[in-house]
């Protein structure tokens, strides 16, 4: 019987049967832990392995991008311990201002395709869109793989999700994302790793991969994969600067748990109303909704084409009075690119904040919370009560928070355009 | 292994349990920086709207139980921790998040899938308060008056590593 493209990245990675159901015992190529998860890591690891090395120092790392520069003298503590640990271990950290650790780990080249993954942060299986198997883990699990270098997984069920017709801008990836999660919410997929195919998400680009792929953890997803293009083939050897990779595609007998079709045909711009990413509305039917805050950034909409995007629809324009907008590169290389081309410059310029890169106002980050009953649009992923503040989330994609920051209300780009 | 306890239903204002409770409701990210498990218990279902005094409600080896897709969201294993710290029993859900129900399983804290809870709360059949005996291993509650609920029995991996105290003990053995 074939398999499914997870099946396959797992089959290389372990010497037990991959069979859905299955409990294996996987080899696990990259392992990290941040600044959230990171201190608890090292606790467990001295309470249990005292000094003992880890398994392998140059798999390892660790990622500080949640409260980054430390705000309080707590995370400062929890940083420095990860740091002192690091250094007896021989483990590189990607420390405060490099960015949000799986980007990081992809750009740096440590995660290609067809590799293992994982950390303390349940995004992770956004390395799902460079075609490798990534796993956010609790701390223990983290532990135990620092030390280890492998974990048990159940092996996931795969399920299909065909996507039906295309769209077009200023309808991008994250319309999408939203689209599929209004239709599934968490029922269909939870537990499962699924497959996208269909021209709209085969010919996302791969920051779009990144963002749709990013949110199967919304979904409930285990981890998410669409088809390699050649074009992605290219874009991935330009992202890790690696070519050492050969994409992994599913057999033809594969055996999926189930498929459905999803219409999106002309599909516009979607928003999440709180107090769940999957309570997906059109833009234009929450119009009437003015906004207080604005984010653009995170591992889901953090990328430098997001937030050119952003710019193109804010260029020569205004943003509205009254209305704080907050913007983060996903990593230092986005920073810098964005920087180059004068974007940053001419963003600054009308008034946005910019960031250091992290994962900022996803969770406790730099760019601020809301207060009650302030409104923020926010290009993450998560809009669960009280995440960001007292005030309400919706999530958008980079596009209708820049047409939003203009107009002060939630907008339909086409509007401002 | 048995768990006596007192049964403590997640519900909404309709009266239906709570589905997709996010782990920034059940320990919000604002007490991420806590590292001392002994700490954590205070915070626990501080941000879910109508359960924010849990932490002063709770007695030990409680029995809760809420909707689909328990502990959706982030991986942090406070989320789990947080129950451990006030002694809570078992966690019981029609589902569970991917990453919480491994936390939950490396921690060796009892959850169990029980898809049919929310029919058998609404029939009657189980109630908020009342006093119930879990068989964990066989996947059972037991009722005072001798009447059982059948959940799913627990993966051969969950009982294993529940055994064993945790994936740390449970991995010098087996890894």
């Amino acid at each position: 019987m074939g398999k499914t493209i997870v099946e396959k990245i797992l089959s290389e990675h372990t010497k037990d049967e991959v069979k859905p159901g299955n409990v294996i015992w996987l080899d696990i190529d990259v392992r990290s832990a941040r600044d959230f998860g990171g201190p608890n890591v090292v606790k467990h690891y001295r309470e249990h392995y005292d000094s003992e090395p880890v398994d392998n120092p140059q798999k390892t790392f660790f990622t500080f991008d949640l409260v980054a520069p430390a705000k309080t003298i707590k995370y400062a503590i929890n940083q420095s311990i990860c740091r002192k640990f690091a250094k007896e271990q021989g483990i590189k950290v990607y420390d405060v201002g490099s960015g949000i650790g799986t980007h990081v780990l992809m750009e740096e080249g440590h995660i290609i395709p067809g590799k293992t993954a994982v950390g303390t942060d349940s995004h992770y299986n956004i390395v799902g869109a460079i075609g490798a198997f990534g796993q956010g883990m609790g701390d223990v699990d983290i532990t135990f793989v620092f030390k280890t270098g492998r974990t048990w997984f159940e092996v996931p069920k795969t399920v299909k999700i065909k996507l039906k017709g295309t769209f077009e801008y200023p309808t991008t990836a994250k319309d999408l994302t939203l689209y599929i999660l209004k239709h599934i919410k968490t029922d269909f997929a939870l537990g499962r790793a699924i497959e996208f195919y269909g021209e709209a998400a085969e010919s996302l680009p791969l920051y779009g991969r990144i963002t749709l792929l990013s949110m199967v953890t919304e979904m409930g997803g285990i981890i998410g994969y669409v088809p390699f293009t050649e074009k992605t083939v290219e874009e991935v050897k330009a992202f890790t600067g690696r070519s050492d990779f050969s994409p992994t595609y599913a057999d033809p007998d594969a055996e999926y748990e189930k498929e459905i079709e999803i219409d999106v045909s002309g599909l516009g711009s979607q928003v999440a109303a709180p107090p769940h990413p999957h309570n997906v509305y059109d833009a234009q039917d929450l119009k009437d909704v003015k906004v207080d805050m604005i984010y653009i950034g995170s591992c889901t909409n953090g990328r430098e084409e997001d937030i050119e995007s952003a710019w193109k629809i804010l260029k020569g324009k205004k943003i509205k009075d009254g209305v704080v907008l907050s913007i983060t590169p996903a990593t230092r290389r986005a920073y810098k690119k964005l920087m180059d081309k004068g974007i940053l410059q001419e963003l600054f310029e009308m008034g946005a904040i910019i960031t250091n890169p992290s994962c900022a106002g996803c969770a406790q980050g730099h760019p601020g919370m809301t207060g009650e009953g302030e409104v923020s649009l926010n290009t993450s992923n998560r809009n669960f009560p009280g995440k960001q503040g007292k005030g309400e989330t919706y999530l958008v994609s980079p596009e209708v928070a820049a047409a939003s920051a203009i107009t002060g209300r939630i907008t339909d780009p086409r509007e401002v355009l | 292994m048995k768990i006596k306890g007192r049964v403590f239903i997640l519900k909404d204002k309709d009266g239906n349990l709570i589905k997709d409770i996010d782990t920034d409701q059940i320990y919000h990210n604002m007490y991420l920086h806590i590292t001392d498990i002994n700490e954590m218990g205070k915070y626990c279902l501080g941000n879910l709207e109508g359960y924010e005094n849990y932490p002063e409600l709770a007695e030990k080896n409680d029995i809760i139980i809420a909707g689909h897709n328990f502990g959706a969201g982030s991986s942090r294993q406070h989320a789990v921790d947080c129950f451990r710290a006030l002694g809570t029993g078992c966690i019981i859900a029609p589902s569970f998040g991917a990453i919480f129900k491994r936390n939950a399983i490396n921690s060796a804290f009892p959850i169990l899938e029980c898809p049919h809870i929310e029919e058998l709360i609404k029939s009657g059949k189980l109630s908020h308060g009342e006093m119930v005996e879990l068989d964990f291993e066989s996947g059972k509650v037991i009722k005072d008056n001798g009447e059982i609920i059948e959940c799913k029995k627990p993966s051969k991996v969950q009982i294993e590593i529940l055994k064993a105290g945790g994936l740390f003990e449970y991995g010098k053995k087996t890894g």
